[in-house]
């Protein structure tokens, strides 16, 4: 089985894809009876320091239909000239620039170790990326002033032709003209009135001269001046000016009485920031980075009333139907997220405050658009300030590590059909031939709009087999996908990656063990939650979790190997043996739950979750919980209540925590000062291991996870409790006062129950 | 608000049945009902009134009154074969002065110093005038060769300047008349001779009049004497010089003009003036007495506050009031009080004392709320005190209680302003306040339109440049240090530009607001500073401004919103306020407030003509309710190079209380200092915002209307965004019972303000005027210039619902109706062709015309719509004093000017006759200012005025820097300007119609005639 572990992993680092199957079940009957869909997490910009752009620009298949790029699978005739599609089977002619083609001299896309391949397009204008600063100013007084720094920094971060805007709102909406000398202008709106874009258009003096070009693309600002550009600027020329901006950017003015809070038109800011770059950029790369640190409180979009002593909606609330302005607040964003979507620009959500911020709400405009949500407790925490400028970090080419406006295009061979994608995109609506009528996650489309990307950007794609039962695929063969994703790279360039798969195909019922062997349970696992978590999205809670249990039994009837009635008796093969644990853990994650989470903290938590690559999926999913002691070296050990011993140090990477954890006796030792103690120094240096090794992870991790370091009883200590499996409980007693790890206080089954009931449904006849 | 609208006399103000039928009809006007019903009360004269404080114009016949005036009567006597048989009119003038001449030369100084009798007899020969006792008497030639007394026919002179004798009679009554003696009518075209209410329809009727108007009412008999004058009804009717085209043919025979009507004999309003000044010009007048009646507003006089308010304040049109409603219906005198509670006082008087009670606040009557004055009488040793306005005795409040003296007043009588004094002020309390909190200090916004024309001609630089200085002398109370007013700025043109200049900023932040559909204040801190914190960011402001729009080629202006904004503002400051707005074109951007051209010439003259002095859309309305809700006057600077539709701007600086300054075609060099000049007094002068104001009377009569820049949302509190000592509210009385000639009818009038200051006072004005059962003495106490400011303001405000054409009408028949009544129940008999005046409205036919011929009220599409409605506007606001200079310019002689002295020369009437060719005028009515130059004007004044040889050297165009303070219009003879310069001669007749002071006496003694009979 390494060699599958290994194909996986080839695969992954090279063309960015795991499959849930590695080797498909080649009838639609078979593959319904998998259980566990066929599908693959691909990440369409997956960090290729090896894979340099071509040049040139791709050979289509010439079937209007199909425009399948030529690809390494293709069948080609070097005398003729001619390639075969290998999605349509049509028969190309090459281009006239290929006429030297010949099996010795092939041009990079023929060539195997090039199934992912970029192109680089020549063509049409370039323009700059935009980023538009949208800041709430109803912040306190130092939180303000660490936001303005963190803007004031960004700036130095942007590249000098990159255009600038700021937008400023608390009462009021201001948009600042940025190129003013003597004085400093702004146009101001109303923050309870919502205006279409037009009108926006109209107030801000952007009537546009007429634009026949604004269907090709966006002329440069330097041949073309916008009026636009009153409130877009090239950072280098106006970096002064805007840094004095943001310097003397106060807080909102407006009193707030006692018991109110303040009035915050988060809705018409982001009205007003679409709008402005609709009419100005459409469909060039842009960033609307909204700022906030609190909920919005009146006009469009509004959360919660400003009398503070109605305190903003709870899932409690939500379940009740007493959250008010929910449902308007929401199709607010979402109607504007799927206009900055079709503008082909991307919304980012920086929320920083105790209380909720109306993520919940708002979430649509990251999830539709692509763009980032972090939330954070405040502007001057080192969690903000370093998610912040992380965004600005770039990769060995000193490109930004992020990318706008792609649209991810899927191909598939004729035993193929796409039912859908999960992931920070919106449908294009894009029906064709290999379109499924059965939807999973966004489906009916073929193609998608991923408006901001980055590397790690990652989609769940499902698919369904069509071939049907008596149509049996000759031996050896294989089904094709290729995934084409046009996109506007940092460097502002037009660019376009093919990345072609092929796997084989298997007869279910004479090659189960060769389907079973190619199964990919992480990928599987985090393809099911996001599944799960999309219609958690819509549908109840404990819908999705029965949904997720039928189908982990299904799974288990299907592959588990077990006598019937008797629960003893079953055994899963290797290829399947995490997998109940993982949807263990997943049914208890925040994804899934939402007692103890705020409905803000749920949005987040799901955001994330439906963007991020496999391996940061799974430590989602299943925590990784790493051990520290005198009795060996850093070790991984079980995500388990036993795992906490007094003489141990944990480490726990939630993704979105990580929580370092002393043991009784570990922390009493500290207490007791052995650390500063010469004779003492190997004690210093366990408790710095997993310090380091904490710090290794917040470099690397976008966004910043909350750095927790606590102890045995501390209060903080519930963030690992919580992540635990309770296998010790105050319900279970005889491990009380027992080395052998801490009680849970809790009512929830641990895994063994968890799997005890399992393998007894999987073994049952009835169901 | 009363459906009566503008009509004051009581016999019209009483409800009638037509009035409740057709309610579209505000009063009278337009109802033709009313104009017939003062045929009732005519009756023949009875034999010699001999109280008769009048003037007699006698016809004919000797009067068989009282043998002084015998003479007169006699000479009359004398005239009518004259009249009709020579031509030689001038020496028949003459010989007819020789006889009297010694007794009039004697007697007529006397008359004029004891402001008694004045009798001029006057021939008005040049007339054909029916004479309605007997009008068979009209032959149908009209050769007029009536029996002096039967009929005297008249016929309009050929010539405009309408010869007449003016016989000044020997007088002896004490009440003295002034007669104007002549035949008693005046001249009548056809359509004048009244069918109706005559013996019979005499055969001239016929003759004269091709379409017989059988019902014609007493008031249409006036117009066609006006159309006569005015072309546009030239078709029906004679042309003024031409005589009666109708009918010259009979007309035309020897009788014609053979007499003219002395302009000198007929009352002089700069005589009246002179009079009164030297009378009383100069003294002490002392309110101590209840209705006594104050010198002129034309008189300086020091006024010493002895319990009651100083005339500077309140101006009856009567101080005796009549005691029953039956005879102020009689009389059809309005009762009315012009009111300018804020008025300047001049600093040889002294200033209004302030009473504070502390926390108790101000005592008040607890039935009326009236608030303690001279005439609360204390009772009970002190303990209590009875109301004087509802009688309702009051407890006296323990922190006020004061002994009696042994005549009954209060031992401290004399110590506290609101016992002695007809004027004060109280300091309010937290319960005079908004929400009972102490008011902010009030705060000035300016707006400035900075659309691509006001760039372009320099405008905004001007105002910008100005704002500067006038900014240091913002308002301030005396004691303070500087002013607490604080300022903002906005500029507009499409969109509206904030400024926020807090006094920390480097460089101030200009936030523009686009929403004017809904108009918002962007910022709240920073945007009203006081000037002198913020001095340098306001510089620098101001400094950039005219650069900042420099590219802009905005063209369209919004209106209502920036008004919106700056409600807005003062609504966030939670202050009251001033916006000045200085604006130059119609506002037709989309926005609300949004306006049309809608000049519609074709509308003058017809019964929509109305249209054109009313807002376009309702928008300013409720804005301005809006804004006088918060405190918030308006101040508007029109720099219109077109038609701006004053009517829609004007409106919300109307009912909030601010100004309207207009200046058509603004050239720089011409008109910037006059601005300059409006700009700077506008600013600084005294006013109080946020008033409310109350007028209070003892029982019997009540105030039932009000004028002025008011809004009002019940029918007694008159609210304003903000009163300035320049604006002037007229009040009506009406009867509710009888009164009694002992208690007299008592008016308080109180108004709560916040000062510029921002505190809450009270000023309290009281007046007592007295009351009387005997129309005499009604008659002896009016005031015309009082009298003339309430006809003025109810004929304005009646303009925006009724026909101009009945507006007009009922003004001749309320006058006529008001000297018909003297005439038949004052004055002393005599014949009834006879005109008699009485003294105290001597002046009022000639002013009735200057209002009747101002443009307001000319339907003449030659004259702009928008300069008719901003002085209507004007006038709706004006006290006494401006009202009587705009209507009745002066007309100063400059070339008599002794440099010596300092006082002026006296002024002259305003007629052509009176300018020489010699001379140097200078004509002011408060608006406009003009310098004639005779032709032959002294070469050495026209060097020192204008620093060139001679006449023909003088350059119109140019300004001389000597008259900064008035749009001085240069004016020299026999050249174009000449013409605009001639409608303000308005004794003459009136360039676009308007019938000269001659043929309006004589139309107004025939509706007399026509009334007593």
């Amino acid at each position: 089985m390494a060699t599958y572990l290994e194909f996986i992993q080839q695969n992954e680092e090279r063309d960015g894809v795991r499959f849930s199957w590695n080797v498909w079940p080649s009838s639609r009957l078979e593959a319904t009876r998998m259980v566990v869909p066929l599908a693959c997490l691909f990440t369409p910009l997956k960090e290729r320091p090896d894979l340099p752009p071509v040049q040139y620009e791709p050979v289509l298949c010439s079937r209007p239909t199909c425009k399948a790029v030529l690809n390494p699978l293709c069948q080609v005739d070097y005398r003729a000239k001619l390639w075969a599609c290998n999605f349509c089977f049509q028969r190309n002619q090459f281009p006239p620039a290929y006429g030297g083609i010949s099996e010795v001299n092939q041009p990079a896309e023929l060539m195997p170790q090039f199934s992912t391949i970029e192109y680089m397009i020549q063509r049409g204008a370039q323009s700059p990326l935009i980023f538009l600063y949208v800041v709430d100013t109803c912040l306190e007084e130092d939180d303000l002033q660490a936001l303005k720094e963190s803007l004031q920094m960004s700036l130095s971060l942007l590249p000098p032709d990159a255009l600038v805007g700021l937008i400023t709102f608390g009462r009021m909406v201001q948009v600042h003209e940025l190129s003013c000398e003597g004085i400093s202008k702004s146009y101001v709106f109303r923050g309870t009135k919502d205006l279409t874009a037009k009108q926006i258009q109209d107030m801000l003096g952007l009537t546009k001269p007429a634009m026949p070009m604004q269907q090709a693309r966006p002329a440069q600002p330097q041949e073309h001046p916008f009026v636009s550009s009153r409130f877009l600027q090239p950072v280098h020329k106006i970096d002064m000016n805007l840094t004095d901006l943001l310097g003397e950017l106060q807080r909102d003015p407006w009193p707030v009485t006692q018991g109110k809070r303040p009035l915050r038109s988060t809705g018409v800011a982001l009205s007003i920031a679409v709008g402005l770059l609709e009419g100005t950029f459409p469909n060039t790369g842009a960033r609307i980075m909204l700022f906030t640190g609190g909920p919005p409180t009146q006009g469009p979009g509004m959360v919660v009333g400003d009398e503070l002593k109605i305190p903003i909606r709870s899932w409690h609330d939500i379940e009740k139907d007493n959250a008010r302005f929910m449902k308007k607040a929401t199709k607010h964003y979402e109607m504007l997220a799927n206009r900055t979507a079709a503008n082909g620009h991307c919304i980012d959500i920086y929320a920083c405050a105790l209380d909720q911020t109306g993520l919940l709400e708002m979430k649509c405009c990251a999830n539709l658009t692509g763009g980032y949500m972090v939330m954070g407790d405040s502007f001057n925490t080192s969690l903000f300030k370093q998610t912040f400028q992380r965004i600005f970090t770039k990769d060995f080419n000193g490109d930004f590590r992020m990318a706008f406006g792609a649209t991810l295009d899927v191909k598939t061979s004729r035993e193929l059909k796409i039912a859908g994608a999960i992931g920070p995109c919106v449908s294009l609506n894009v029906k064709g031939p290999c379109v499924s009528e059965n939807e999973l996650g966004v489906g009916g489309t073929s193609q998608w709009k991923i408006c901001g990307l980055d590397l790690t950007s990652t989609l769940g794609i499902y698919f369904e087999v069509v071939n049907q039962h008596n149509a049996p695929i000759p031996q050896g063969g294989r089904g094709a996908i290729q995934f084409v994703t046009h996109y506007q790279h940092s460097s502002t360039q037009r660019r376009i990656r093919v990345t072609t798969i092929a796997r084989n195909w298997a007869d279910a019922q004479t090659q189960l063990r060769h389907i079973e062997a190619a199964f990919d349970q992480e990928a599987a696992a985090v393809l099911m939650a996001r599944l799960g978590v999309f219609r958690a999205e819509s549908e109840e809670g404990p819908d999705v979790l029965r949904w997720l249990d039928r189908q982990l039994i299904r799974l288990c009837q299907k592959f588990g190997q077990y006598n019937k009635e008797d629960p003893a008796s079953f055994r899963l093969s290797d290829s399947f043996s995490l997998y109940p644990q993982f949807m263990f853990h997943l049914r208890r994650s925040p994804f899934l739950q939402v007692f103890n989470n705020s409905p803000d903290e749920s949005s987040y938590y799901r955001h994330h979750f439906a963007r991020q690559d496999l391996t940061q999926s799974l430590i989602m999913i299943q925590p990784i919980l790493y051990s520290y002691s005198f009795h060996g070296p850093p070790e991984p050990v079980l995500l388990d209540s036993s795992s906490i011993l007094a003489d141990r140090i944990l480490l726990m990477d939630t993704f979105f925590q990580i929580v370092i954890y002393l043991g009784e006796t570990i922390a009493q030792w500290r207490k007791a000062g052995y650390q500063d103690m010469p004779e003492y120094e190997n004690f210093k240096h366990l408790l710095q291991a997993p310090l380091d090794d904490a710090q290794e992870i917040l470099q690397a991790r976008f966004p910043m996870p909350r750095y927790i370091n606590t102890e045995h009883g501390g209060s903080q200590a519930r963030f690992l409790l919580s992540k635990v499996n309770p296998s010790q409980t105050h319900n279970n007693l005889y491990a009380w006062g027992q080395e052998t790890g801490a009680p849970i206080l809790t009512d929830d089954v641990s895994l063994q129950v968890f799997m005890d009931h399992l393998k007894k449904l999987a073994v049952s006849s009835a169901c | 608000m009363s459906q009566q609208g503008y009509v004051a006399t009581p016999p019209y103000s009483q409800p009638q049945s037509g009035i409740g039928l057709s309610p579209p009809h505000y009063g009278h006007y337009g109802d033709p009902s009313h104009t017939a019903s003062p045929t009732g009360m005519i009756k023949p004269a009875g034999p010699l009134g001999a109280t008769a404080t009048g003037a007699i114009l006698p016809p004919g016949p000797p009067p068989p009154g009282p043998h002084q005036f015998g003479q007169n009567g006699a000479h009359a006597a004398g005239h009518p074969p004259q009249r009709f048989s020579g031509p030689p009119p001038v020496n028949n003038v003459a010989s007819s002065y020789a006889p009297y001449q010694p007794s009039a030369q004697s007697s007529y100084p006397n008359s004029m110093s004891t402001s008694s009798v004045t009798q001029m007899g006057s021939q008005l020969s040049a007339m054909q005038i029916n004479s309605y006792g007997n009008s068979s008497g009209m032959a149908p030639p009209s050769q007029g060769p009536p029996g002096p007394l039967s009929a005297t026919s008249f016929q309009t002179p050929p010539q405009p300047p309408q010869p007449s004798i003016l016989q000044p009679g020997s007088q002896v009554l004490p009440p003295p008349p002034t007669t104007l003696n002549g035949p008693g009518a005046s001249p009548l075209p056809p359509p004048m001779y009244r069918p109706d209410g005559l013996t019979g329809p005499p055969p001239s009727n016929a003759q004269y009049q091709s379409p017989p108007l059988p019902g014609q009412t007493l008031g249409a008999g006036y117009p066609p004497q006006q159309a006569n004058s005015g072309p546009q009804m030239a078709g029906t009717q004679l042309s003024y010089p031409g005589g009666f085209p109708g009918g010259p043919a009979q007309m035309a025979g020897p009788p014609q003009p053979q007499k003219k009507l002395d302009p000198d004999s007929i009352p002089s309003p700069i005589q009246v003036i002179e009079n009164d000044r030297a009378s009383r010009g100069g003294q002490v007048y002392a309110t101590n007495t209840r209705g006594q009646i104050p010198p002129l507003v034309t008189t300086d006089c020091i006024i010493q506050d002895q319990g009651n308010a100083s005339p500077r304040f309140i101006r009856c049109t009567t101080y005796c009031f009549p005691c029953t409603s039956d005879m102020a219906k009689q009389a059809q005198i309005p009762l009315a009080a012009v009111i300018k509670p804020f008025a300047t006082i001049p600093s040889n008087e002294t200033p209004l004392y302030l009473v504070n009670h502390g926390e108790s606040g101000p005592v008040r009557c607890n039935r009326c709320k009236a608030y303690m004055c001279p005439f609360m009488q204390f009772i009970e040793g002190g303990r209590r005190y009875q109301c004087g306005f509802c009688n309702c005795v009051n407890d006296v409040p323990p922190f006020y209680f004061q002994h009696l003296d042994h005549v009954g007043r209060r031992l401290d009588h004399y110590e506290k302003p609101e016992l002695s004094l007809g004027s004060y002020e109280y300091v309010a309390t937290l319960d005079y306040c908004r929400k009972n909190k102490p008011p902010n200090p009030p705060a000035f916004i300016f707006m400035i339109d900075v659309s691509y024309s006001n760039i372009k001609n320099g405008l905004v630089k001007l105002i910008c440049e100005e704002l500067k200085t006038v900014l240091e002398k913002l308002p301030k109370e005396e004691q303070e240090e500087t002013s607490a007013i604080r300022v903002g700025f906005i500029t507009y043109n499409k969109v509206l530009h904030f400024f926020n200049v807090k006094s920390n900023l480097a460089q101030p932040q200009m936030m523009v607001v686009t929403d004017v559909g809904e108009v918002f204040v962007p910022l709240l801190d920073g945007f009203l500073v006081n000037y002198q914190e913020s001095q340098s960011v306001i510089h620098n402001l101001l400094d950039q401004i005219p650069d900042m729009f420099a590219d802009s080629n905005e063209n369209e202006t919004v209106f209502a919103p920036v008004i919106q904004a700056g409600m807005e503002a003062l609504k966030a400051a939670d202050c009251p306020g001033k916006l000045f707005i200085f604006h130059s074109s119609l506002p037709t951007a989309e926005a609300p407030g949004k306006l049309k051209n809608r000049d519609d010439k074709k509308l003058v003259n017809t019964d929509k003509e109305k249209i054109l002095f009313q807002p376009q859309t309702n928008v300013y309305d409720s804005l301005a309710k809006d804004c006088v809700a918060h405190g918030c006057s308006v101040t508007l600077f029109l720099f219109p190079s077109q038609y701006v539709d004053v009517a829609s701007l004007g409106l919300v600086p109307q009912l909030t209380g601010g100004t309207l300054y207009k200046y058509s075609n603004f050239q720089m060099h011409l008109d910037s200092q006059q601005f300059l000049n409006d700009l700077r007094n506008d600013i600084e002068k005294k006013i109080g915002f946020d008033a409310i104001m109350r007028v209070r009377t003892s029982t019997g009569f009540r105030a039932t209307d009000f004028f002025g820049g008011i809004l009002m949302n019940n029918t007694t509190d008159v609210e304003m965004a903000a009163i300035d000592c320049d604006k002037a509210v007229t009040v009506e009385f009406k009867h509710d019972d009888k009164l009694s000639e002992d208690s007299g009818a008592l008016i308080q009038c109180a108004v709560l303000y916040t000062t510029i200051s921002g505190q809450r006072r009270l000023r309290i004005h009281n007046l007592g005027l007295n009351c009387s059962s005997q129309l005499a003495d009604l008659y002896k106490s009016c005031e015309t210039d009082a009298l003339m400011n309430f006809f003025a303001k109810s004929a304005f405000k009646a303009i925006l619902h009724q026909p101009l054409k009945v507006i007009r009408e009922i003004l001749v028949n309320q006058t006529a109706h008001m000297l018909a009544c003297y005439r038949k129940n004052c004055a002393s008999p005599s014949a009834a062709s006879q005109l008699i005046l009485p003294d105290s409205m001597k002046v009022l036919p000639v002013y009735m015309n200057c209002l009747l011929k101002n443009c307001v009220l000319l339907s003449r599409p030659e004259i702009s719509t928008d300069e008719r409605a901003f002085q209507r506007q004007l006038v709706m606001t004006m006290g006494v004093a401006d009202s009587q200079l705009f209507f009745y310019p002066q007309l100063l002689p400059i070339h008599t000017l002794d440099v010596k002295s300092t006082t002026l020369p006296a002024a002259v009437r305003c007629s052509e006759s009176r300018l020489s060719e010699g001379g140097i005028f200078l004509l002011v009515n408060g608006l406009h200012m003009f310098l004639w130059l005779g032709v032959s004007s002294p070469p050495e004044l026209i060097q020192g005025i204008f620093n060139v040889p001679s006449f023909a050297h003088i350059n119109t165009d140019m300004v001389s820097i000597f008259f900064i303070a008035f749009m001085l219009t240069i004016v020299k003879q026999r050249e174009q300007p000449e013409m605009v310069f001639r409608q303000f001669l308005v004794e003459d007749k009136g360039l676009y119609g308007g019938s000269s002071y001659v043929d309006f006496l004589c139309c107004v003694h025939k509706e007399i005639c026509q009334l007593l009979n």
